[in-house]
């Protein structure tokens, strides 16, 4: 974090604002901020003066892809908020469209900021001033970031114990190369030639397996996807609307209303889900509404996660069971509305038909239960996520970062491997991997190898 | 000072305390850079005297010793002048890690070294055990010696190795003694505890030596030296023929004999209480931590040309002297062997090395610097490499410069030194390449092209060595500068001969460094390409190879440095109240308060300081600079 190189972060609060912006700040800025910047008018922004902005697209440089459409303001140092170079990218707001751009920044090799960093860069370059500086040193002695919750720090411990398993491969051969570097006279066994590419191919592939549910991963990049569906007007737009905190899907008291799929992000502590509200599936003869149910039946099959949905005040009928038979084997959560109304299913009958998939009672109207299904709607992704589908999901854009670099480390070493350069030449990348796994679990390398070193070969004189 | 004593009438500029590895280079640099040095050692038939292995280098203690030559020291000069036999190990692994290894005629090697001592003008050497170093309002005044003389010196430079309370320990049997039960300095130790230095006790050991007529080499496997290598830049290869090593193994019966009488050695006894090095383990100790293992190789080393006495690496012991017979026969050829010493392990006192600054000087008292065995080091290129810094520091002081200060990204000694400064030992230190964050750039092949340099700007290294050097490393660009810019062309005929080589195709013209650059192709071999390929020396080739085939690696790691040296100029002043960081957490803040840091990068390094602490202790030093600029 000393080293003055260049980083970037989401500097507006994550939510549902319609602009955010990207900040990035440092030597490379300009440079990594023109790659990714298609200019309207095919302007360079290397070029641009300071204090102008621009208007275009931020373009994925290896796909061609458009990313977000945005305006880049440059303001260079010395003369910005950090004294440094500044690039800002204002994007389209919601989490998407911001990680998207951040992550092709990333890319570039820039560094996502710690916390506080833009101010404290700000400081030690003499762009502000000693009591805002108070502030700072209180941010940067907070060990977490503020809010960071519970379902986070959950899925943190997931990551870091995978991520200890591939660094545990990854210091067992390290520590035999360097014990035999350092202790040539010494017998020390381990791997020989083949082994050593074996075990580089097998580390690879456990990287290469995380990297990757964090590139496809929904719940980093679309959200984990969640289809609300039951019978019509049982208050799936009005539970969408709830969940999103304002009125989206069209609500009326004629069954049929919502025609149309309707997606909209939202962030459960820190999780990205990506709701779908659908078309309440019957049999019916119209036929704008078939489209809608026919819809809905797709969209079901592409799920991660349903909520279904029961009338509290209607009795359980075949509409119901047959929704039933097109999510049952989905991960599940029965969600029972209208529990202001007088009941016509018991807690029984609901048991013995739905009786592996979690219960939730709501009023979405005098608003009860929402706090209970927000939690079972977490739970649901953790342990599925986790236990399941033996993966683990990327949420942060850190520890991609961190894990991407590991991996190209790693395959640099695989190269000179293949190259037939010295062990040595593999122990510069294998350490880059490891420090690069150790960003994400704050530990250092050097004393451990040394320590391992002793504990697993017999040395010296 | 109750006692009586004499006041020498000298008075000296440096006084180095003890002749061993760490102690003559201290002596030697001052000197040589026109100061006047006294040199006091417990007896002079022990000058740079070699207690356990009679061998120096191995990887990252190779390194140092070029290093120390590169820098105008002793160590490697006198190892060519005197070795017996020296090879290069690591061939296969890469040129960081390729580390000389030679083997010492123990007698001559102290021979050379005392005669080098005795000739050089500025230096007094002598017999005497220091028993008081005289210190007044916390400045160095001189030394006081067991026969009651009071020398004064200017500066003093405190390398007495594992003389400190030194005992000796052989299964039940202990004694007080210094290395090799020389006498012991009993009473410098409560002279430094008089002036608030903290002591460490540590442990070490050697292995038995036997008589060679005993030896049934028969059963053993050959070591021999190799043609053309030295340890110094400046000398001549060694010529002529060379004594061999070999290799044996211990059995079944040798492990037996361990745990039969694991309870009396005073290592599972618990009469030890020194703590012992990782690396360097007695066969009671890899026995019983390795149990699966088979056998234990070890190595018989010759101690010299001129003696029959034969050192066994890898048999360190602590076993008693009975034991230690019944152990060494039941080895693969040693069934008639004769022990002429036993093994033994020694306690001695050492210091805390956190006391120190980068520059070896004490903290705590201005003149006094300590090197060696003494800081919690093992190994005699470490006590040399340290020796050199605080003799070249001490000079350096007299002159009112500032000190030298080698980078952990331009020597192993500042590896060597910054680890111990900053983070201190719990274990007698040795330096490993691993221990090196740019060890592809710290190669033993370039320690000139590190320090030379340096040396010559010091006046360690004289002109004429100077100009040679610069020479070479001309030559090197020049031939760089060739490669470059020859282009090939893929003829028919330049295809073929790659073939020939083994090499893959060429499609489209290169300059001559992309062929260089495959792995198969060696230098020699571009004549296949072109007629007017450059000739030049064996050195000046090997860095022109190591240049280009490795380029891209180099490149790396040398932008990893320049980040490095960022952080590493930031630097600390010396007079920083810590107290007034009141953000700062308080383990943070008592350890940079101990340790006084001498830059951030330095600061970010102490175990227990955290990132967030740096960023703290940056931000206060950018106001008090600022408050400083504005008032």
């Amino acid at each position: 974090m000393l080293s003055e190189d260049t980083i970037a972060a989401i500097s507006t609060p994550l939510g549902f604002a319609g602009i955010g912006k990207i900040r990035i700040s440092g030597p490379r800025a300009l440079e990594v901020a023109s790659k990714l910047f298609n200019s309207i008018n095919d302007k360079k922004l290397e070029e641009a003066k300071t204090y102008t902005a621009h208007y275009g697209d931020i373009v994925d440089p290896q796909t061609g892809q458009r990313a977000d459409e945005v305006i880049v303001l440059i303001m260079k140092g010395p003369r910005s908020f950090t004294g440094e170079d500044v690039v800002e990218f204002d994007c389209h707001g919601g989490m998407v469209p911001l990680q998207r751009v951040l992550e092709l920044v990333l890319r570039e090799g820039v560094r996502l900021a710690e916390p506080g960093e833009f101010s404290k860069r700000a400081f030690l370059n003499g762009r502000i001033d000693l009591a805002q500086a108070e502030g700072i040193i209180e941010v940067i002695n907070s060990k977490t970031e503020k809010g960071l919750d519970l379902a986070l720090d959950h899925l943190s411990g997931k990551l870091s114990a995978v991520i200890r398993e591939i660094k545990e491969l990854l210091i067992e051969l390290f520590a035999h190369l360097e014990a035999s570097i350092d202790f040539p006279e010494d017998e020390i066994e381990g791997f020989n030639s083949q082994q050593i590419g074996e075990h580089l191919n097998l580390i690879k592939e456990k990287l290469e397996t995380l990297v990757a549910t964090s590139k496809q991963g929904k719940l980093y990049r679309e959200g984990i996807k969640t289809v609300i569906t039951g019978k019509p007007n049982v208050g799936k737009s009005s539970l969408l609307n709830t969940l999103l905190e304002e009125k989206r899907a069209i609500v009326t008291e004629i069954p049929g209303t919502t025609r149309d799929i309707i997606e909209e992000y939202i962030s459960l502590n820190g999780i990205p889900l990506k709701m779908i509200d659908t078309a309440g599936i019957r049999e019916t003869e119209d036929l704008v509404e078939q489209i809608g149910v026919e819809r809905a039946r797709n969209s079901l099959e592409m799920a991660d996660l349903v909520l279904m949905m029961l009338d509290n005040s209607q009795g359980l009928d075949n509409s119901d069971l047959n929704i039933y038979q097109l999510v049952k084997n989905k991960p599940v959560i029965i969600v029972v509305n209208k529990t202001d109304l007088a009941p016509q299913i018991t807690e029984e009958e609901i048991k013995e038909k739905f009786s592996q998939h979690s219960l939730i009672p709501i009023s979405i109207k005098e608003e009860r239960g929402l706090a209970d299904l927000k939690r079972a709607i977490i739970d649901q992704v953790l342990d599925r996520e986790l236990s399941s589908e033996q993966t683990v999901f990327i949420t942060r854009a850190r520890h991609k970062n961190a894990l991407e670099k590991a991996l190209k480390a790693l395959e640099r070493v695989i190269n000179s491997y293949h190259n037939g350069f010295p062990n040595d030449f593999l122990t510069i990348d294998l350490k880059e991997a490891l420090n690069a796994l150790g960003e994400i679990t704050g530990e250092t390398v050097t004393e451990e190898i040394i320590d391992r070193i002793f504990i697993d070969f017999c040395l010296g004189k | 000072m109750k006692q009586k004593y004499y006041q020498y009438p000298d008075q000296y500029d440096v006084i180095v305390i003890g002749a061993g590895h760490a102690g003559c280079e201290a002596s030697l640099a001052p000197a040589r850079l026109g100061f006047k040095v006294l040199t006091l050692t417990v007896n002079l038939d022990h000058v740079a005297f070699m207690p356990c292995n009679p061998s120096l280098g191995g990887p990252g203690k190779s390194h140092i010793v070029r290093e120390i030559d590169a820098l105008g020291g002793e160590m490697a000069r006198n190892m060519d002048e005197t070795m017996i036999q020296i090879r290069m190990l690591n061939t296969r692994k890469g040129p960081a890690v390729h580390g000389l290894r030679g083997q010492a005629d123990k007698k001559e090697y102290h021979s050379r070294m005392k005669r080098v001592l005795e000739s050089e003008e500025n230096v007094d050497l002598k017999q005497g055990i220091v028993e008081k170093i005289v210190v007044e309002e916390e400045r160095v005044l001189g030394v006081i010696t067991k026969t009651g003389l009071f020398y004064r010196g200017k500066k003093v430079i405190l390398t007495s190795g594992t003389f400190l309370k030194g005992r000796i320990i052989i299964g039940e049997a202990t004694f007080n003694a210094g290395p090799n039960h020389q006498y012991p300095a009993n009473k410098l130790s409560a002279s430094l505890l008089e002036m608030g230095i903290k002591l460490h006790r540590f442990k070490t050991g050697t292995p038995p030596r036997i008589n060679k007529k005993s030896i049934d080499f028969s059963r053993m496997e050959e070591q021999k030296g190799e043609e053309g290598l030295s340890f110094s830049f400046d000398t001549k290869p060694l010529t002529g023929e060379q004594v061999s090593c070999w290799l044996t193994y211990t059995t079944g019966e040798t492990h037996q004999i361990i745990h039969d009488n694991k309870m009396r050695t005073p290592l599972f006894s618990g009469d030890i209480e020194g703590v012992g090095p990782r690396y360097c383990p007695s066969i009671e100790d890899k026995v019983v931590r390795f149990p699966d293992k088979e056998r234990h190789q070890l190595f018989l080393e010759p101690e010299g040309k001129s003696t029959e006495e034969y050192y066994i690496a890898g048999l360190s012991s602590s076993l008693p002297a009975d034991v230690q017979i019944k152990l060494v026969r039941s080895i693969i050829g040693l069934r008639e062997a004769k022990i002429m010493r036993s093994a033994y392990a020694i306690e001695y006192d050492c210091l805390d090395p956190t006391q120190l600054q980068l520059s070896l000087e004490t903290k705590k008292i201005s003149g006094l610097y300590a090197a060696g065995q003494i800081n919690g080091t093992s190994g005699y290129e470490e006590a040399a490499g340290q020796g050199l810094i605080a003799g070249i520091n001490a000079a350096l002081s007299l002159r009112g410069e500032e000190p030298l200060i080698l980078k952990r990204s331009a020597a192993y000694i500042g590896v060597l030194i910054d680890d111990l400064v900053t983070k201190g030992t719990n274990e007698p230190y040795r330096i490993m390449t691993s221990r090196a964050e740019y060890r592809l750039l710290l190669r033993q092949d370039n320690a000139d092209q590190r320090l030379t340099p340096i040396g010559y700007r010091i006046g360690l290294i004289p002109a004429e060595r100077y100009d040679k050097y610069l020479n070479k490393v001309e030559r090197i660009e020049e031939i760089l500068d060739y490669l470059a810019r020859r282009q090939i062309n893929p003829t028919t005929e330049v295809r073929h001969q790659l073939k020939e080589l083994g090499s893959g195709d060429l499609t489209k013209a290169v300059p001559l460094e992309g062929l260089l650059r495959r792995p198969e192709i060696a230098y020699n071999d571009l004549n296949y390409f072109v007629k007017d390929l450059p000739v030049s020396t064996a050195e000046v080739l090997e860095q022109v190879q190591i240049q280009v085939k490795y380029r891209g690696y180099i490149e790396r790691q040398t932008t990893q440095v320049e980040q490095f040296k960022k952080i590493e100029n930031k630097i600390i002043p010396q007079d920083l109240n810590y107290d007034q960081l009141k953000n700062l957490r308080l383990e943070a803040r008592e350890k940079m308060e101990r340790i006084r840091p001498h830059s951030i990068g330095q600061a970010s390094r102490i175990s227990g300081v955290s990132p967030a602490d740096i960023s703290v202790l940056m931000i206060y030093l950018e106001q008090k600079k600022r408050a400083k600029k504005n008032g």
